[in-house]
C-alpha cells in the first residue's frame, strides 16, 4: 500500500493549468477556424472598408463621423461574436462528443479547468484581436482611438460576457459538435446584422433599430460607438447585455452535460 | 493486508434499467483481476464506480481504503483507468498528450519511456486523429498510467489490436504489474482472461456468477472432452461404446469422434493399444474457457 503525503486533494498544482491553457492556445492556432474568422476575416474587412475613399470622410449621415468611425465598432462585435458564438461552443460540444472531457473526469484535474483554460484563451485572444484592430484603424487609416477607453473596455467586456453565455448555452443544449457549429452559425448572422453589419444601425428602419438595442451585438455596438465618441456607454445597453449574460449563463449551467 | 478494492452489494440503475444488480468483489494487492462477462453485463459501470465516475445507488466500495465517491480528487491520484470512448483533440500530438497529462499528478511517472515502452516513440509528433486504432489504444493505456498509479483499471484493453499488437500489450501489462501496480481488467476476451488474469471474475446480469482462477473456473465445469483419431486399421464401435468413461461415438468419415469424461482418453488409448490399432492424427478438445464461460452463464460471448 502506498504512502501518501499530504496535499490537499483540490490542489493541482499551478503548471497543469498553465499548460492546458497552452495547449488549448495550440490547439486554437492548429484548428484555423478561430484565427481566420476570428481575426483574419475582419482585419480583411477593415482593410478593405479602410480603402474606400468615401469611408474615410466625414458624413452628415453619421453625424460627422466616418463610415469607417461606425465601422470599427462594428468590427470589434463581430471579433467578439465569433469565437464565443461559433468556436467555442464547437470545440466544447466536440470535446464531449469524443470523450475528451469523460477522460478528464478521470484525472485530477477534471473537466471544468478545461473550460476555464478555453475562457482564458478566449479572452488574451480577445484582447489581442481588439488591440490588433484599432492599432490598425489608428495608424493605416486615421481612425481616433476610443476616447472614453475605460467605457470602450466595459462594454467589451460586457458584450464578451453576454456572447459567452449564449455560446455556453448553445455548447449546452447542442447534441453534437456539428449542431453547435450549425446552430452558433445560424445565430451569428442576425446577431451580426442586428450589430450593422450590413446596414448602420441608426439607417436602419425604426422596428429594426428598436429590435438592435434589444439584441446583444446591438446593444454592444452602441455601448461600443458612444464609448468610441467619448461618451460614457448608456446603463440600458450595459443593462441589455448583463441580462443576457445571466438569463443565459444560468441556463447554460443547469443545462450543461460533462459527458 | 487489507485488499485494494472492496466492493459490497453494489447496486445501480439508470432509470428503470438495473445495470448492475449486486456486486460484491474485493481485489488484493498486486493482482491482475479481470472481470469477464457478456456485453451488458454491468462490468463498464462496475468499475466506472470503482473510479468514481458514478455514484452507486446502494452498496460499498473502497479503493485503497478511499470512498470513490466521497474521495474522488484523491483517488484520481492513485487509480489510473482507461476508459472504452475517452479520446482526445484530434490535433494534439503524442508527446503533447503524455507531457499534459503527466502534469495532472502529484507524482507522475516518467512520460518518455511510458512512450517509450509503448512503442509511441516513433510517433510522438504526430496527431491523434492520424493515429491507427491499435496506436490510439496503446497511448489511451499509457494515459492511465501516467500518473504512476496504484490500481489501474482497463476496458477493453486489447480490442482493436491486431494478435502481435494484444500479445505485446499483454507484456506490458505483466510488466506493470510486476512494478507492483493492481491491475483491473475488463474484457469479454477469453483468451486475454485466460492468459493474464491471476483470478477471474464473471459477472451476468449484474451479478457475481464466481471468482475463480482462470484454471480454476474451467475445473468447475464438466464438459465432456472431445477425442478424434484416424485408426490405423478399421474398428468396431463397439469397442470403445463399452467403455464406461465414452458417452457416444461418432464417425466423419475416417475418422473416429469420441466424447466422454475426463478420464475417457485413458481408456480410449488403452483399449486401442490392445488391439495393437494406431490412432492417428489423434487429437484432443479440452473444456476450455469459453466453455466455461457458456455453462455459466447459459450463452455465449459474442467474441468475434
Amino acid at each position: 500500500m502506498s504512502v501518501t503525503t499530504a496535499v490537499p486533494p483540490s490542489a493541482v498544482r499551478r503548471p497543469a493549468f498553465r499548460r492546458l491553457a497552452t495547449t488549448e492556445f495550440k490547439l486554437y492556432l492548429r484548428e484555423r477556424v478561430g484565427p481566420v474568422w476570428g481575426l483574419g476575416f475582419p482585419l480583411l474587412l477593415l482593410i478593405i472598408f479602410g480603402s474606400i475613399p468615401s469611408f474615410n470622410r466625414p458624413n452628415s449621415d453619421f453625424g460627422g463621423l466616418t463610415e469607417l468611425d461606425v465601422y470599427v465598432p462594428i468590427l470589434i462585435a463581430f471579433v467578439i461574436a465569433m469565437p464565443q458564438l461559433v468556436a467555442l461552443p464547437m470545440a466544447l460540444a466536440s470535446y464531449r462528443e469524443r470523450g475528451v472531457l469523460r477522460r478528464l473526469r478521470t484525472t485530477p484535474v477534471g473537466p471544468a479547468r478545461v473550460l476555464a483554460a478555453q475562457l482564458v484563451v478566449n479572452l488574451v485572444n480577445l484582447v489581442v484581436t481588439i488591440a490588433v484592430l484599432l492599432t490598425v484603424a489608428r495608424f493605416a487609416y486615421g481612425v481616433r482611438l476610443p476616447r472614453q477607453f475605460a467605457g470602450f473596455v466595459l462594454a467589451a467586456l460586457f458584450g464578451a460576457a453576454a456572447l459567452l453565455a449564449i455560446g455556453l448555452f448553445v455548447a449546452a443544449v447542442a447534441p453534437s459538435a456539428r449542431a453547435a457549429q450549425a446552430i452558433g452559425t445560424i445565430l451569428f448572422f442576425p446577431m451580426m446584422f442586428f450589430a450593422g453589419l450590413w446596414l448602420p444601425i441608426d439607417q436602419m428602419p425604426p422596428v429594426l433599430r428598436h429590435i438592435s438595442h434589444a439584441a446583444p451585438l446591438g446593444a454592444a455596438v452602441q455601448a461600443l460607438q458612444d464609448s468610441a465618441q467619448g461618451h460614457w456607454p448608456h446603463p440600458l445597453q450595459l443593462v441589455t447585455m448583463a441580462a443576457y449574460a445571466v438569463v443565459f449563463g444560468l441556463a447554460a449551467t443547469r443545462l450543461f452535460r460533462w459527458e | 493486508m487489507s485488499p485494494v478494492i472492496e466492493i459490497e452489494h453494489l447496486h445501480k440503475r439508470y432509470g428503470d434499467t438495473v445495470a448492475v444488480d449486486d456486486v460484491s468483489l474485493t481485489v488484493e494487492e498486486g493482482e491482475i483481476f479481470g472481470i469477464l462477462g457478456p456485453n451488458g453485463a454491468g462490468k463498464t459501470t462496475t468499475v466506472e464506480c470503482v473510479a468514481g465516475l458514478r455514484t452507486p445507488d446502494r452498496g460499498a466500495i473502497r479503493v485503497l481504503g478511499l470512498d470513490p465517491s466521497r474521495d474522488r480528487a484523491e483517488l484520481t491520484q492513485r487509480l489510473g483507468i482507461q476508459l472504452q470512448d475517452g479520446q482526445l483533440p484530434g490535433r494534439l500530438r503524442v508527446a503533447e498528450a503524455l507531457e499534459l497529462y503527466s502534469s495532472f499528478y502529484r507524482d507522475p511517472a516518467d512520460w518518455r519511456s511510458l512512450m517509450d515502452m509503448l512503442g509511441l516513440s516513433a510517433k510522438s509528433r504526430t496527431r491523434f486523429d492520424k493515429l491507427s486504432g491499435g496506436q490510439k489504444q496503446r497511448l489511451s493505456i499509457a494515459l492511465a498510467l501516467v500518473g504512476s498509479p496504484r490500481v489501474a483499471v482497463l476496458d477493453e484493453l486489447t480490442t482493436g489490436l491486431d494478435p502481435q499488437a494484444r500479445r505485446d500489450t499483454w507484456d506490458l501489462i505483466r510488466d506493470v504489474r510486476s512494478h507492483g501496480v493492481t491491475i483491473v481488467l475488463v474484457t469479454h476476451f477469453m483468451e486475454e482472461a485466460e492468459r493474464l488474469c491471476d483470478r477471474l471474475a464473471l459477472i451476468d446480469s449484474g451479478r457475481v456468477v464466481v471468482v475463480d482462477t482462470p484454471a480454476g473456473l474451467t475445473e468447475r465445469v464438466e464438459v465432456e472432452q472431445r477425442i478424434q483419431f484416424r485408426p490405423s486399421v478399421p474398428l468396431d464401435d463397439r469397442l470403445l461404446t463399452d467403455l464406461p468413461d465414452v458417452t457416444g461415438v461418432t464417425r466423419q468419415g475416417d475418422v473416429v469422434v469420441v466424447t466422454g469424461t475426463a478420464n475417457a482418453l485413458n481408456a480410449v488409448t488403452s483399449v486401442l493399444a490392445r488391439n495393437q490399432i494406431v490412432a492417428k492424427q489423434l487429437r484432443v478438445e479440452q473444456a476450455s474457457l469459453e466453455d466455461a464461460f457458456v455453462a455459466l452463464t447459459g450463452r455465449h460471448t459474442g467474441q468475434n
